[in-house]
């Protein structure tokens, strides 16, 4: 597919936060945007004595989320110390989990519903749990070069899924990452807020350029951090990849022959840049922290997890497309809005028996509000038990597209129900045989028209479906489109 | 006989006829540390005024007929590594010279819960590092028995501070013989209990895997009284055990038939003192007149002890004490003459024109680490810090760290065969009585071997206890190490108690002026 002269690999590290209420090790709220230092205690602060005490809650919401990316759990897992001095890691080393980690070898299923790459699984190499550090504030204003650390964030819970090195653009990448962000959404596991740091990824990219003799020669793995949105994960990589291949053609420099770089993204320049590599960085001295005690989870308890997932979104969608009839692009659509949007969906299917109108009134009518006016579908006025009234007056002829949409808008805007509004308006199904007579009478004064039309030109039966518009507007075009084209057979 | 030759259930059974208040007791204790303290330097720092006022107030709560905790106003000293609130606990560092912590150990709030009065925070070595105390950065504590002589470590003004009978009970904690030893060198008794017995919560970590608080008393009904007020599960400690605590003072009034004793070979080898050797023997003689039978077994690698000990010790060390770094916990150098210093380094390197090393310099807050650490931590804690830092490194790991886990492993399986046939394990708490002050301060391997009979009780995570069995000719204590296993602290009592029962070594006290 692609001309490149080369393959971009891309292996994604993401840190989402666990939307629990308490840390990972002390009781001390997670919540976002306290005043700094105010949600602190000895333990999350590594005070001279204190101990870790594993919140149950946090591995929970781990296990759900390896089971939901297809992990393997192993029965046995343990807390290890990474060891590093940084301001914002008070007890100078973090709890993580290095060789047995809670979870491993799992899978996240990518696809693009535009078609622009083969759907394919993306590999997990592993996801396992740790806690956050601080924040380090600095603040060099004037020169003063001071720096101040908030430690609310320390302790946090994290859970670090990384993959494997699967993707193949920065499409593929910004795919894995909506579909994993979806995916956690719908397991209620994070916030997924990449502005508030509940969601972070890294990216681990290279290149293999052929060499046009049928071999491919890997470039250095550069590392990216400060990615602040998806999109711009998918230009870093793009941007990356570029200067990869320049570089390359310049030093002709391959894997193995220059240590793994770390560069952060500018968003404002759009480029990357080379970071001064931390001290003492290769050599973290992992060991297991004798604080804690390993966790055991039986096959039981993962059995247990997985039928308490609930439907995820790629069921979800296979499940629209079949059941409802929809396309994969709508499925994709709907799916994407979330739980909420999907029951709205399907309530309005089930009432009305049309998938497709169902998918077109909900994509074009109720998330294009939703989008206007940015609320949630939770909030919105018009439920759907109410907008099917709505469409099966459309379904049943009682009034067309054009003006159900406008009885939508005063459902909105009003919160009244469909019947309500359509009876404001005087909106009411016309007789067949006074809709039968309204036609007589006005072809009787058009006889030019029954002629054209006699003639062929059977779009000219258009001006009479105006006027007969204009005269009662409860009438259905179609109908009367219809019914004129019978009588003037019959004349 | 003075107030304080009285042991601690003694004394307690006084405060509760209300023959002695407790401010009374308190303020005789008192007395005793103003007059002998200064010669003996066990407590780095004394209480009076909070345990004074803390004393009258159980002795009002007495008077007015309302419930007394078990502990019913004795004065209990406290080692300065258990974090006290409000109080400066230092752990003998200068890197925590000024800490004050704002929490209380679980076993503090246990000990206030209880009634005990903390009179004062004692002098180890530093960060628990040590076998004579002489580790303090403030002072070096001096054995009651002959002041010229350590009395022991790390908890050596835990164990000092109740031979001169400057308290009745105290705490102290033990990761390779540090109750242990002392209580040995000392002539007290002194208990390791199973790891996970007491909670480590407030316990400023040494080696986390290893540490333990126990009970040091004049006698092993004093032990038991101390360590059922210790004793139990705390949720804010996941290595704390949820198991339950049985009544130590009532298993000592239950009689103890049949007792099946095991005399570590292994532990009368090379190294041991001619007098210790026969004062063990001695004493085990004595338990065979008391009906226990007693049979030579084998810890067959438990020669692998001392060097498995210090591989985990300094690994678990290393990592413990990374948090003192001047930034967030610990001492902080003169950060001022700290970068003038650097920027004068660097200005040099530059008009030398050596600038490749110049850029290579220290980041401030590379050199503040470095600085703050190199001047508040004391040659021992270095020492450690740096074997473990090495052992724990990228291809050292599996070498050192990982094959100390392992023959960890097979010292607790020796552990488990022998205690599939005996009850209780016999044996010397030490290979030498206490020695003069300064002889093995510049020979750290020497004062390793100190811990030679008391590592593999931490190691394997099983309890101990040292109780006095006689003298040396010069007049100094010889320890009994009695060992258990996991969880059976009240056997280990009980045989302890048979033995105190029908000698009195125990009621020996140091005669100072
Ligand atoms: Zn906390």
């Amino acid at each position: 597919m692609s001309e490149r002269p080369y393959d971009i690999v891309i292996g994604l590290e993401v840190h989402v936060q666990l939307k629990t209420r308490t840390k990972l090790f002390c009781r001390c709220s997670t919540q976002f945007g306290l005043s700094p230092n105010t949600s602190t205690c000895p333990v999350c602060i590594g005070m001279p004595g204190s101990l870790p005490v594993m919140n149950r809650e946090a591995f929970g919401l781990a296990l759900k989320t390896a089971v939901a990316i297809n992990c393997h759990i192993p029965e046995f897992t343990k807390w290890d110390r990474k060891q590093y001095y940084y301001p914002d890691l008070p007890k100078g080393y973090q709890i993580s989990q290095y060789d047995l980690p809670m979870s491993e070898k799992g899978w996240l299923e990518i696809s693009d519903p535009k078609g622009e790459f083969e759907p394919k699984k993306v590999g997990i190499t592993r996801a396992h749990l740790e806690e956050d550090a601080g924040k380090s504030l600095h603040d060099e204003v004037a020169g003063k070069a001071d720096s101040r650390i908030d430690l609310n964030r320390t302790g946090t819970p994290l859970l670090e899924i990384v993959s494997e090195p699967d993707m193949r653009s920065p499409r593929e990448a910004k795919a894995y990452l909506t579909e994993l962000k979806l995916l956690l959404e719908y397991l209620d596991v994070s916030d997924c807020n990449m502005q508030e740091g509940s969601l972070r990824v890294d990216a681990n990219v290279n290149l293999h350029i052929h060499n046009g003799e049928g071999q491919k020669i890997a470039t250095p793995i550069v590392e990216i951090k400060n990615m602040n949105s998806f999109r711009a994960v998918e230009r870093a990589l793009a941007y990356e990849a570029q200067r990869q291949y320049e570089v390359y053609q310049e030093t002709g420099r391959t894997i193995g022959q220059v240590p793994k770089q770390t560069r952060g993204w500018d968003d404002q320049a759009m480029v990357t840049r080379g970071q001064r590599h931390k001290e003492e960085s290769s050599d973290y001295r992992y060991f297991p922290d004798p604080d804690l005690c390993p966790v055991i989870t039986t096959a039981a308890e993962v059995e247990a997890v997985r039928n308490n997932l609930g439907e995820l979104p790629a069921q979800l969608r296979v499940r629209l497309e079949s059941t409802y009839g929809i396309t994969p692009y709508d499925s994709d659509v709907i799916v994407s809005q979330g739980r909420p949007t999907v029951e709205y969906f399907v309530t309005l299917a089930e009432a009305t028996a049309d998938g497709k109108r169902a998918s077109n009134w909900v994509q074009q009518e109720v998330l294009r509000v939703l989008n206007e006016t940015g609320g949630a579908i939770s909030d919105f006025p018009v439920k759907a038990a109410g907008l099917a009234v709505l469409v099966k007056a459309v379904i049943d002829g009682e009034l067309d597209v054009s003006r159900a949409k406008e009885v939508f808008n005063d459902m909105v805007a009003t919160g009244k129900s469909a019947a309500a509004i359509m009876q404001e308006r005087g909106i009411e199904k016309v007789d067949s045989s006074a809709l039968k007579a309204l036609c007589a009478e006005l072809l009787a004064a058009s006889p030019r028209i029954v002629a054209d039309v006699k003639a062929g030109k059977e779009q000219a039966v258009g001006a009479i479906v105006g006027q007969a518009k204009r005269k009662n507007p409860n009438v259905s075009p179609g109908e009367v489109r219809a019914i004129c084209l019978e009588l003037i057979q019959e004349m | 006989m003075s107030l304080l030759n009285h042991t601690a259930t003694e004394l307690l059974a006084k405060l509760e006829s209300r023959e002695v208040s407790s401010a009374e007791l308190t303020a005789a204790y008192l007395k005793q540390i103003e007059t002998l303290d200064p010669q003996v330097q066990a407590y780095l720092r004394v209480l009076p005024e909070s345990a004074l006022a803390k004393a009258k107030e159980i002795d009002a709560r007495r008077a007015a007929g309302q419930p007394v905790g078990k502990l019913g106003g004795l004065p209990v000293a406290i080692k300065d590594v258990i974090c006290t609130q409000g109080e400066v606990t230092t752990c003998a560092s200068k890197m925590l010279e000024t800490f004050v912590p704002p929490y209380n150990a679980t076993v503090v709030e246990k000990l206030r819960a209880a009634d005990a009065v903390l009179i004062g925070k004692t002098n180890m070595d530093e960060f628990a590092m040590g076998g004579s105390t002489e580790n303090s950065a403030f002072q070096a504590t001096k054995n009651p028995w002959n002041l010229e002589c350590i009395p022991g470590g790390s908890s050596g003004g835990a164990a000092a501070c109740l031979a001169a009978s400057m308290a009745p009970l105290s705490v102290g904690t033990d990761t390779g013989g540090s109750i242990r030893q002392p209580a040995a060198l000392c002539g007290v008794t002194g208990m390791k209990p199973t790891y996970g017995r007491v909670s480590r919560y407030g316990l400023v970590a040494f080696a986390s895997s290893l540490d333990q608080i126990g009970p040091l008393a004049h006698t092993v009904e004093d032990a038991a009284l101390l360590l059922a007020v210790l004793a139990g599960h705390d949720p804010l400690d996941s290595t704390s055990a949820d198991v339950e605590v049985p009544d130590y003072r009532a298993a000592l009034s239950q009689p103890l038939k049949g007792l099946k004793i095991g005399v570590i070979k292994e532990h009368f080898g090379e190294g041991l003192d001619n007098e210790i050797a026969a004062a063990v023997q001695a004493a085990v003689q004595e338990y065979e007149k008391l009906g226990a039978t007693a049979k030579e077994i084998s810890l067959p690698h438990s020669k692998y002890g001392i060097a498995t000990y210090y591989i985990i010790a300094p690994c678990e060390a290393s990592s413990n004490l990374a948090r003192y770094d001047g930034v967030h916990y610990g001492y902080r150098t003169d950060e001022k003459a700290m970068l003038a210093e650097l920027d004068a380094e660097r200005a040099a390197l530059v008009k030398a024109g050596q600038q490749q090393e110049a850029d290579n310099l220290d980041t401030p807050l590379v050199r503040l680490y470095r600085q703050s650490r190199a001047e508040g931590f004391g040659p021992e804690v270095k020492r450690r810090i740096m074997l473990g830092t090495y052992a724990l490194s990228a291809g050292y790991y599996d070498a050192y760290y990982l094959k100390a886990l392992k023959v960890r492993r097979l010292i607790r399986q020796d552990y488990d065969h022998a205690f599939k046939e005996v009850d209780v394990i016999l044996g010397p708490t030490t290979p030498t009585p206490a020695f003069k002050m300064g002889e093995k301060l510049n020979d750290p391997l020497a004062m390793y071997l100190e811990d030679l009979y008391t590592v593999t009780a931490n190691l394997a995570g099983v309890g101990g206890i040292s109780i006095p069995c006689g003298f040396t000719k010069s007049n100094l204590p010889i320890g009994l190490q009695i060992q258990a296993p996991a969880f059976a602290e009240a056997k280990c009592l009980q045989a302890a108690h048979l033995f105190q029962q029908a000698t009195d070594w125990h009621n020996r006290r140091a005669k100072l002026q």
